[in-house]
């Protein structure tokens, strides 16, 4: 649903911005793994896409409030960083399929660098409700970018924190840490909110351990509803066939090895519907 | 005052003028969780090929100045699973279904037009020309007035005669109206412009083209201009013809440019990426438009703007002539 907020608060929580928005009907329909999308520019903008932001915390006050963390990059986001409380703001949401959880309390890792630990606290909530253990690994490339280390510390049995820089925490990445969090905390399932390249290594250690493992992936999206196809990658489904789905909407939420990580970017040849052979986008 | 908002695809009646843009709208589900599609003038599908078709590789979309770039490249399950999946859900809900259809030759693009000549539900065919033609070293069919008339002629001549069949146009070509007029020629009941003009953009961090695909179709309030333009051009030179005009409608007022220029249909497409409910609101201010302007009804508004200088609207006359005391 669509729904012009007010802007209750701002901050700043280290590198990231973090904006609480009063926005009843999406706070109400909110799962951990939900995202909105965001009309930034105002009115006359020249920005016709809406940026999509994942959903950091929802609380009951002023009957439902959603809090977005994020990082400045281009116009949209820089926009979005400029705006005050009592401000409004156009959201559509919440968007996406959520994260699965277990049916029988479990042993899970929270895998999160930058702001893709934002997501990983509601659902850490909703695990511990459900009677699991957490635990978290945290990163990014320095203290200032590692989101979330003191609220991870006072909900998790363990949270292990990674810079690349060696400023906070280990040296290193998050997935350089997983292996050994995995296994002292004989870990039964992972969750992981991260850039792809990071989500792809963190699939490979969850399988490694054959666990499984359910990562929240971002695609470049212009409509966040599923009307567009511009925001699809290539997932395994039931079947064993692989076809390009969308992000928004079968996403952005999916069991990791079912991505096929080193083929985002093309048109897999055995994908469904393929032509004669997948087209490679170098990166 | 409240507006009649009818309006005529060919012989064929549409409560309102606004449709989505093909492609823009999947096949409705999705826009069904916003609103009652029924509220709709009609449904347009996304390009309908004969087999799945995986699309291009990402990215596929670019933001670009008021606009967009895309690469979709039709995306989509193939005729058997529209007609199987797509088509009936639309149909057993008594939505008026525009159904687009693409294809690499004209064998092709026949062969859909069979297959979709009994499916109940199928309100207007629409045939998107902006398909690379695989007998003609790719180049698309729109860009040729030859080429467009060999598959409209062969569609028109398989599906119903109930059911209007309308060719869309693309607005980067040399002489949109020869186009447009050897479509008409060859039996298309209606014209649909603009699709894509194509574009491209750079990503200057990374240093080479945004999109996977390098170029793509530009959409957006970026394009109204040009849309205008190609509606303004066709009416002109085959004024009986109904004409769905689109392209960068953002609001009531884009929309009312497009009617006033001769279209009788409007198209919204990027704009449902920024609000889903873009049909309504534009619906909605479209009319406000005209009753502003002392329009009764929308038909009185098609083509408005072709009058003569200095000739009073027959309309506003009208209008004077009943509220006299
Ligand atoms: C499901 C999802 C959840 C996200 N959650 C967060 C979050 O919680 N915090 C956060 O900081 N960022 C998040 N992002 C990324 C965020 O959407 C982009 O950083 C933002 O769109 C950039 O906008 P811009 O105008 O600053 O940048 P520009 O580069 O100018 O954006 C241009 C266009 O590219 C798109 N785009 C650019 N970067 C990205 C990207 N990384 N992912 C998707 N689209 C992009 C934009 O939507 C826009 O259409 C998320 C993305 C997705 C898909
Ligand atoms: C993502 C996207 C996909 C599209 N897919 C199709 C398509 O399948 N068939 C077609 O005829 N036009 C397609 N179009 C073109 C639109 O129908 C429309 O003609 C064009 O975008 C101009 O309108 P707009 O500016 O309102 O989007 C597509 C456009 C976009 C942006
Ligand atoms: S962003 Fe449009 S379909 Fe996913």
């Amino acid at each position: 649903m669509q729904v012009t907020g007010t802007v209750l608060t701002t901050r700043r929580v280290d590198a990231y911005h973090a904006l609480t928005v009063v926005a009843p009907g999406i706070a109400e329909r909110y799962r951990p793994g939900h995202f909105v999308s965001v009309a930034v520019g105002g009115a006359y903008t020249s920005m016709v896409t809406r940026r999509a932001f994942f959903i950091h915390d929802v609380k009951a006050d002023y009957g439902g409030t959603v809090e977005l963390v994020f990082t400045t990059g281009g116009p949209g986001t820089a926009w979005l960083a400029e705006r005050r409380a009592r401000d409004t703001l156009d959201l559509v949401g919440p968007l996406g399929r959520p994260f699965p959880l277990p049916r029988d309390p479990a042993h899970c890792v929270l895998v999160g660098s930058d702001y893709g630990s934002a997501v990983l606290f509601p659902l850490a909530d909703a695990l511990l409700e459900r009677g699991c253990r957490v635990d978290f690994v945290i990163g990014g490339a320095e203290a200032e970018r590692v989101f979330g280390a003191m609220r991870a510390r006072r909900m998790a049995e363990t949270t292990t924190l990674t810079t690349q820089d060696g400023s906070l925490g280990l040296r290193g990445t998050v997935t350089d840490a997983l292996p050994s969090v995995i296994a002292d905390t004989r870990a039964d399932a992972v969750y992981a909110c991260a850039p792809m390249a990071t989500l792809r290594a963190v699939t490979a250690v969850a399988m490694e351990f054959d666990i499984p493992v359910q990562v929240a992936v971002e695609e470049s999206m212009a409509c966040g509803i599923g009307v567009c196809m511009t925001c699809v990658l290539p997932v395994i489904g039931d079947d064993g066939a692989t076809r390009m789905v969308r992000a928004c909407a079968e996403g952005p939420v999916f069991r990791g090895e079912r991505v096929r990580f080193e083929d985002v970017g093309t048109i897999p040849f055995d994908a469904l519907g393929a032509p004669g052979g997948g087209v490679r986008h170098v990166s | 005052m409240s507006v009649d908002m009818r309006t005529f695809l060919a012989h064929v009646e549409l409560a309102n003028p606004i449709t989505t843009a093909a492609g823009c709208a999947s096949s409705g589900r999705e826009l069904a969780q916003f609103f009652d599609l029924h509220r709709l003038g009609a449904l347009t599908t996304r390009s309908i090929t004969m087999a799945p078709r995986a699309g291009r590789p990402t990215p596929r979309m670019a933001e670009t100045p008021s606009g967009m770039l895309n690469s979709v490249g039709l995306q989509g399950p193939g005729i058997d699973a529209f007609l199987e999946r797509e088509l009936p859900w639309l149909a057993q809900r008594g939505i008026k279904t525009i159904v687009s259809i693409g294809g690499g030759t004209v064998a092709e693009y026949s062969e859909l037009a069979r297959r979709l000549a009994d499916a109940p539900g199928v309100t207007a065919l629409e045939i998107n020309l902006s398909c690379p033609n695989m007998e003609d070293r790719g180049r698309v069919f729109a860009r040729e007035g030859s080429a467009a008339a060999e598959v409209i002629a062969s569609v028109r001549s398989i599906m119903r005669y109930d059911v209007p069949v309308v060719a869309k146009l693309a607005p980067d070509v040399a002489d949109i109206v020869s186009v447009a007029r050897a479509c008409v020629d060859a039996g298309a009941d209606a014209l649909s412009m603009i699709n894509n003009p194509l574009g491209m953009a750079i990503d200057t961090e990374a240093l080479r083209p945004s999109l996977a695909a390098v170029t793509g179709g530009l959409s957006g309030p970026a394009v109204l201009p040009l849309a205008v333009r190609c509606v303004w051009q066709v009416h002109a030179a085959l004024p009986g013809v109904p004409l769905i005009g689109m392209g960068g409608v953002m609001s009531g007022k884009d929309a009312f440019q497009l009617v006033l220029a001769g279209a009788c249909v409007v198209g919204v497409g990027t704009a449902l990426f920024h609000d889903p409910y873009a049909c309504l609101r534009i619906e909605r201010e479209l009319e406000d438009l005209l009753r502003a302007r002392g329009l009764q009804r929308l038909a009185d508004a098609v083509g408005l703007a072709h009058r003569p200088p200095g000739s009073a609207p027959r309309h506003l006359l009208v209008d004077s002539e009943e509220s006299a005391p």
